[in-house]
């Protein structure tokens, strides 16, 4: 990271979701502050800016990160993927949204992105999980509408740990 | 999968959340050169304020004011109160702090980062006081006084008398009696309060933004505060909210403080509240300490109750304030069949946060002690918990049922929905776990609830808390109304809007359902936007999302608007069909004669006529382009001269079983097995229905065994980060098995009620129920923590 005076103005660049993008800002911006609104990407929320919630969760050069605890130089020149990269063209849903939709995952959707973004990390290096591997990582973070039980539902079907995707809501 | 309403359709709102497409309030833009606020709040619990010094902070390049109580009291009113005493807040602290995290001093400058330095530049000096934490000790005379003018922290005592109580004591074999404490605690959603507003000088107006919830009675709390007529306060809701479980309702007095600051500023002010504002001072259920006795007879029969409530409101009676006092008044004698209680309702005020709408809304602190008593009459008469229950259930023949209190009951059978919840060797089970775990000398416990679940409620609830003298002066309050509007455009396109604020309850979806339905179309075919504005969008004061209105109210008057234009577009068709109007029907888009299937026309054509030809149109008929359905049941009447009032409109019945079991080692409370049975009449989407009940199950669990707000006796604020203050993650929340009957309310065409509550408000009791049963202890504060556990445990010598 580039040392800089902490009340001058820096020009941050960085891969957002596969598009160079950069702003300026102070040095002191909290990486979720710069996605959302230097860059307008509101997709990744923030939901306790301390750390506990995950709803802030993206990644940098594939690892998920919570966004609230890094600034925005940590991720200069890096490649930052969010939530909005998860869609295929024309919007359709990849296999971990679209097990989402099935299960009824989510309800208000704040604390999905962030969730979304660290499962994409996770079962791209842990193709073959337990159930009690994915309970632990989405121990990580909170949902405070679903009671976990669709989540799970969901994460179930995308890790191929079940094979129906009849909409279940309720069974975990 | 089949389209129909009462199927699982997938949700209209799920492709936008899970693609970052969400419209949420911060996400949306604001004017250019908007300001940003930052609250500076109170480190007291009670305090004079001495002297703000802002000039330090004045002189910061970038800040544009530093607003103060002193400010605000000049340009704008304290907040109407539902009770008539002299409690007066505004929208920042006024010469006194009452609680910790009050709004003393608002800083606005040009953005978030520069506020929140300026902040600390700002001096501050304060005399304190001595603090009142704990509501009985806040009603002896001894204490301190919040509000001087109100001469007491006791704002409100009433005192209910419905059948012969006296007498049934007096007949009674025995009288069974228990305190109970409910704790503080919120469901605080995972976004915070979001407000903007800009004020014109022009024609002295405002135009606001907020994360707001409803009810819309508050929106002319928020006016009137403004000293402007309500046209002159334009709200408006984001499309999106991150969820918001009674919570959001409390974002009003930062409306107002948004307003105020950008009449000071000449700028549009933004604030965002941060997740430590938010478990400070944001809102909180209210607790309670309610004394509650039987009379019983000796095989468990309940003749007559006694309650005591005495509910503890925090610093301020904000509207609609004190609504968990009340919300539950009608139907105060819960599932069961009791014709003779007295109730007292005490309202006392304490230096906490001030206490508001939360999911259950008073029926957590109710049955908790109604269903710990319930339990106790068991113990205390050597009969079987299960037994007594049965006893005393409302008989299914008495349906619609008028409880003592005027609750009306609409539907159910009660004792089947038992019988079928502990059948399918369910409670055999259970009963083997607890022999099994008991003979190995480990604590395990089962649990009963029994919980009916109000839905929409009666407006004129809270007048209940006035004399009948006061009521008949103030004028008659009572009702509901729902609104919906189906609108068909030049294509024959079909949109919804509704009075309903989104934060994730899948409205959207079963709005399309409904229409869909009616129209012959499929919910895809149906747009629907829930984003609210109060100047273009009708409304009541009953709109938004809240005490589970949608189900029985606004999915109704969507039933009934879109019913509207069916019959509109069915005498058009007739006409241009040839047939009579008795002939037509709307089905797979098409629009066609029932005798002739192959004489049809696309519903598209019908629906565009209106714009296009409207000369076309039957004689007499007007224009359909749009239609309103407006609902009010008129079983939601005031309170009679007795005090009787039917607080809501449908009542679900919820019955719960579990097993517990109290780790040796951790103390921890490990729900072994929980079996949750509902009675929600007609379900509309299964999927998004289960979805409720798992939301309020985990809050419940939530509520039972980790969530409190803690302050001590000095009244200083412990759980201020979610570090302390504990909302479980996946690994804290047990699966719950989900039964359902229906037993359609004959009050509404939809047959509906709600169902989102209810395990908000028997979980707590369910749990407590078992711990009491493992542990033979008649006292169980919730929540029950392992350190609770603990000392339960080693007062009645269950350590090991
Ligand atoms: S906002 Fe980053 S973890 Fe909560
Ligand atoms: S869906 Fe609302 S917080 Fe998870």
């Amino acid at each position: 990271m580039r040392r800089v005076n902490k009340d001058q103005k820096v020009r941050i660049s960085l891969t957002l979701n596969g598009r160079k993008m950069s702003a300026e800002t102070e040095p002191r911006m909290l990486l979720s502050d710069f996605l959302r609104h230097s860059l307008g990407a509101t997709g990744t929320h923030v939901g306790c800016e301390h750390g506990v919630c995950g709803c802030c969760t993206v990644q940098i050069d594939g690892t998920a990160v919570r966004s609230c605890l890094t600034l925005a130089m940590q991720a200069e020149d890096r490649a930052v993927t969010t939530v909005e990269s998860l869609a295929g063209p024309g919007g359709t849903l990849n296999k971990l949204q679209q097990a989402f939709r099935n299960h009824h995952a989510l309800q208000c959707g704040f604390c999905t992105p962030g969730i979304l973004m660290s499962f994409t990390d996770f079962l791209a290096r842990n193709p073959k999980p337990t159930e009690e591997e994915l309970r632990d990582v989405l121990g990580g973070h909170i949902c405070r509408c679903t009671g976990y039980a669709g989540i799970m539902a969901a994460l179930k079907e995308a890790a191929g740990l079940t094979n129906t995707n009849e909409p279940t809501g309720a069974k975990s | 999968m089949s389209k129909r309403l009462g199927t699982s359709v997938a949700r209209k709102e799920d492709p936008a959340l899970l693609s970052g497409h969400g419209r949420y309030a911060d996400d949306l833009p604001v004017p250019a050169g908007t300001l940003h606020a930052h609250v500076i709040r109170s480190p007291h619990p009670h305090a004079d304020i001495v002297s703000i010094d802002a000039a330090e902070a004045l002189a910061k390049d970038g800040v544009w004011a530093v607003i103060t109580g002193d400010d605000v009291r000049k340009i704008s009113d304290p907040f109407l109160v539902a009770l008539k005493a002299p409690i007066h807040q505004w929208s920042l602290a006024v010469e006194r702090v009452r609680f910790v995290g009050e709004p003393v001093a608002l800083v606005v400058a040009e953005n978030r980062y520069l506020a929140e330095d300026a902040a600390e530049l700002v001096q501050i000096e304060y005399t304190p006081l001595e603090a009142i934490i704990d509501p009985v000790a806040a009603c002896k005379p001894s204490a301190p006084i919040l509000h001087a003018e109100a001469n007491t922290n006791e704002v409100s005592v009433r005192k209910f008398q419905y059948g012969d109580t006296k007498s049934a004591f007096e007949k009674a074999d025995k009288v069974v009696k228990l305190t109970v404490d409910f704790h503080r605690l919120s469901f605080t959603p995972m976004e915070c309060f979001v407000a903007v507003a800009s004020y014109n000088p022009a024609n002295d107006s405002y135009d606001c933004m907020a994360n707001f919830q409803g009810p819309f009675s508050t929106h002319p709390v928020m006016a009137r505060a403004l000293r402007v007529p309500g046209p002159k306060m334009r709200l408006r809701i984001p499309p999106d909210s991150g969820g918001s479980f009674g919570i959001k309702l409390s974002v009003f007095p930062y409306v107002v403080l948004a307003a105020l600051a950008s009449k000071i500023t000449g700028r549009p002010v933004k604030w965002v509240e941060d997740r430590a504002e938010h478990l400070l001072a944001a809102s909180s259920g209210p607790n309670r300490v309610t004394e509650i006795e039987a009379a019983v007879t000796k095989d468990g029969k309940i003749l007559g109750l006694r309650m005591d409530q005495l509910e503890d409101y925090g610093a301020f009676l904000r509207a609609p304030m004190p609504g968990p006092l009340y919300r539950m008044h009608g139907a105060v004698t819960g599932g069961y069949d009791v014709a003779n209680i007295d109730v007292i309702n005490r309202v006392v005020l304490t230096n906490k946060m001030p206490a508001s709408l939360i999911r259950g809304f008073g029926g957590p602190q109710l049955y908790l002690a109604l269903e710990r008593l319930v339990q106790r009459i068991a113990i205390e008469l050597g009969l079987d918990h299960l037994d007594v229950i049965r006893r005393n259930l409302v008989p299914p023949e008495k349906f619609p049922y008028h409880a003592a209190a005027g609750s009306l009951y609409d539907s159910g059978d009660y004792p089947r929905a038992v019988e079928t919840a502990i059948g399918g060797g369910r409670l055999d089970h259970l009963k083997k776990r607890r022999d099994e775990a008991r003979k190995a000398g480990r604590k395990y416990g089962i649990g009963f609830a029994v919980v009916v679940e109000p839905a929409m409620s009666n407006m004129g609830y809270l007048s209940t808390l006035l004399t009948p003298e006061a009521r008949d002066k103030a004028g008659p309050k009572n009702g509901a109304t729902s609104m919906v509007t189906v609108n068909l455009d030049p294509l024959g396109a079909v949109s919804v809007t509704a009075d309903v604020t989104v934060q994730g309850q899948g409205h959207e979806t079963v709005l399309a359902q409904i229409v869909a339905e009616q129209l012959g179309l499929t919910p895809h075919d149906i747009d629907v936007t829930l984003e609210m504005d109060t100047a273009k969008d009708q409304w009541s004061i009953a709109a938004g999302t809240y005490s589970c209105r949608f189900t029985p109210g606004t999915a109704v008057a969507a039933h009934m608007a879109a019913g509207q234009i069916a019959a509109k577009l069915k005498g058009i068709a007739a006409k241009q069909l040839n047939v009579l109007p008795d002939d037509v029907e709307l089905v797979g888009g098409k629009i066609r004669s029932r005798s002739n299937p192959d004489n049809a026309v696309s519903f598209s054509r019908i629906a565009g006529t209106s714009h296009w030809s409207p000369v076309m149109l039957p004689d007499g008929m007007a224009p359909v382009i749009s239609e309103t359905g407006v609902w009010n049941p008129p079983e939601l009447a005031p309170p009679s001269g007795d005090d009787r009032i039917n607080t809501s409109f449908t009542y679900g019945f919820v019955f719960d079983m579990c097993g517990i079991e109290i780790d040796p080692v951790t103390y921890q409370v490990k729900v072994d097995r929980y079996v949750s049975m509902h009675d929600a009449g007609k379900i509309l989407n299964p999927m998004i229905a289960d979805g409720q009940i798992c939301g309020a199950f985990a809050q419940g669990i939530a509520a039972a065994l980790y969530e409190e707000f803690v302050t001590n006796e000095e009244g200083a604020f412990l759980t201020g980060t979610f570090a302390d203050y504990l909302v479980p993650t996946v690994s804290e929340i047990p699966p719950v098995e989900l039964l359902h009957m229906e037993s359609p309310s004959p009050f509404t065409p939809l047959g509906a009620k709600g169902l989102a509550e209810g395990n908000c408000m028997s979980v707590p009791a369910c749990i407590a129920n078992a711990i009491a049963d493992a542990l033979g202890v008649k006292d169980v504060q919730l929540p029950a923590t392992p350190r609770r556990i603990h000392a339960l445990m080693a007062q009645h010598g269950g350590v090991r």
